[in-house]
């Protein structure tokens, strides 16, 4: 099912011609409620005349998480403050959180976007969804609540953590869908197996997984322990949460909601456009939210862009799944390194699970990557040569995919961090 | 012929060999001779103890990676030059050692030395076709 057909498979043409006229809406919009847009585009030579289609965006200055920052807590709204109904915050590792502000329209709007993206999973009215994401200040819940009411399901809106419980509602209730970030639909899976629950055996049939970046492998283990169809969701709060873009049942990127967030993907280094296909940082403007749009925000999240019409119709641009981040990435020895490759590589390497940690340090002046990896029971061995073998073809893995010489140590399983919401990958010790 | 032997994942860290001696003695279990291997990052502890199959479900219960291996103990001349008369017949029939560790307790005038070989089987036929006695399970359980 599609939610919104007329939409989500509109022609190229008639698409662009909705999208230009948003943006000119939306920059005269922000220009006439949004001091900081006035001074920004100012301070850039911008006027809203100067926006007269959807090409002139590459004109518009970009907007990144330090304005936020900056900015904090309400300084970015294009409404007045009485008029915002609901306000949601990021978590900052460094300075203030981010805040984001939503309009009554922007909440329907949210509403609206993930139910294209529920029904784009394989959902229909009347299913049950279990909405394992967080409730509260973090969009996950709240999201997936607001497109599920509009869609017609059933939810059972447990939030995350208090696992037991959900694994009880899982097979008390029976519901068809789950809801959650990838990494904790696998700390179920643990828990699970050490409840006796056989996790083939469930009412389980589609994972609707995001929140934080995951691997082609990671979906295959996730679809395997569950028995279900993992399906990729992205969203990030500052655009709207969950419901930017999801995956269809053919998997094969990503569609955007791009009539009403408009996607860019650029070099991060540049700030040119990407070529076609070619990996870059995704940048996004909100062309219809009125609470607090965001004029080409950088996500920092690396991906490809994929125009052309998918399979099932729909003939929204695809974005792929996250390969990387811009800040997640750590340079080490002059080399870009992705948490998710070497994830990539655990996942296909016989007898380790796919937690995993990164520890970075400097010594000497020179950097040096170490792997921190779980032991699976069944790779134990009584002689230490077997093991630290088993480290060298795990280090040698690595070292073939990312160019750079690490350290694997394995440590004993569950010692490392486990999140219910996102995993931790990367430990920097360096003093840079 | 065979006796065996628990071994235990044991990562670099402060207090690992004593949480998981202490979880052996909560469940009353009895070590009769013990072995750690190491390297920078991990060790692997190895025990010869009076119920192996419950060491390992306690060691599991407690987050530990712990399994079971089989193992030769071999009665040794505790008087000098008693091991290496051992070691010379493992030499003539080309077996090669992995490691050894010896027992605590003995017999009499016996020495007990735990020994992993390449081949198992042949070094068992070697040691005794010259009266080398191999210790069995039941003997363990009475020292």
């Amino acid at each position: 099912m599609i939610f919104n057909e007329k939409i989500e498979c509109a022609d190229a043409k008639a698409l662009k011609t909705i999208q230009s006229e948003r943006l000119i809406n939306t920059i005269s919009y922000v220009y006439k409620n949004a001091p900081f847009y006035q001074k920004r585009f100012a301070q850039h030579g911008i006027s809203p005349e100067d926006i007269k289609s959807i090409d002139d965006i590459t004109k518009l200055p970009f907007t990144i998480k330090d304005d936020l920052r900056d900015n904090y807590p309400f300084g970015l709204l294009s409404k007045n403050l009485r008029d915002i109904q609901e306000i949601h915050v990021s978590s900052g590792t460094t300075g203030n959180p981010t805040t984001v502000g939503y309009s009554k329209e922007d909440i329907d709007l949210w509403a609206e976007v993930v139910a294209r993206c529920l029904c784009c999973s394989g959902a229909i009215p009347g299913d049950m969804i279990q909405v394992a994401y967080g409730y509260g200040l973090f969009t996950g819940g709240l999201g997936f609540h607001y497109g599920s009411l509009k869609l017609g399901l059933t939810i059972i809106p447990c939030s995350s953590g208090q696992t037991k419980r959900q694994l009880k509602i899982l097979q008390d209730f029976k519901p068809r869908i789950l809801a959650c970030t990838p990494s904790y639909s696998l700390y179920m899976a643990e828990t699970a197996k050490e409840m006796g629950i056989d996790t083939k055996k469930n009412s389980w049939e589609i994972g609707i997984l995001g929140a934080e970046p995951w691997s082609e492998a990671m979906r295959k283990e996730i679809e395997n322990k569950w028995a279900i169809s993992a399906l990729d969701i992205y969203g990030l709060s500052e655009i709207i949460g969950p419901g930017v873009a999801n995956e269809c049942q053919h998997k094969s990127g990503l569609h955007v909601a791009s009539d009403v967030f408009y996607p860019e993907v650029i070099d991060p280094k540049t700030n040119k456009p990407a070529d076609n296909g070619t990996p870059g940082e995704l940048v996004f403007t909100t062309i219809t939210k009125t609470g607090m749009p965001l004029i080409r925000y950088r996500t920092r999240d690396i991906v490809t862009l994929n125009h052309e019409k998918c399979q099932c119709g729909r003939t929204s641009p695809r974005i792929s799944k996250i390969l990387g981040r811009t800040d997640d990435m750590i340079i080490v020895r002059g080399i870009n390194v992705f948490p998710s490759q070497i994830e990539e590589v655990l996942l296909n390497t016989e007898g380790t699970e796919p937690h995993y940690q990164l520890v970075v340090t400097r010594e000497k002046g020179l950097d040096e990557l170490e792997v921190l990896v779980e032991l699976n029971e069944s790779f134990f061995s009584d002689e230490v040569k077997n093991l630290q073998n088993f480290e060298k073809k795990i280090a040698k893995e690595i070292q073939s995919v990312l160019s750079v010489s690490v350290k694997v140590r394995l440590v004993e399983p569950k010692t490392i961090e486990r999140s219910e919401g996102k995993a931790k990958r990367v430990i920097d010790k360096r003093s840079l | 012929m065979k006796i065996t032997q628990v071994s235990v994942f044991l990562e670099n860290k402060k207090g690992r060999l004593y949480d998981a001696t202490k979880a052996l003695g909560v469940a009353d279990i009895d070590i009769k001779a013990l072995t750690i291997a190491e390297n920078e990052d991990f060790g692997v502890l190895r025990m010869i103890v009076n119920k192996p199959e419950q060491a390992v479900k306690t060691l599991k219960s407690y987050g530990f990676v712990a399994n079971i291996t089989e193992i030769i103990a071999v009665e040794v001349p505790d008087v000098p030059g008693g091991l290496s008369q051992i070691l010379k017949i493992l030499i003539d029939n080309d077996i090669n050692v992995e490691y050894m560790y010896a027992f605590v307790e003995k017999n009499v005038n016996q020495a007990i030395v735990v020994f992993r070989f390449d081949n198992p089987d042949k070094a068992i036929s070697s040691l005794t076709k010259n009266n080398i006695r191999i210790v069995g399970k039941k003997d363990i359980q009475g020292l």
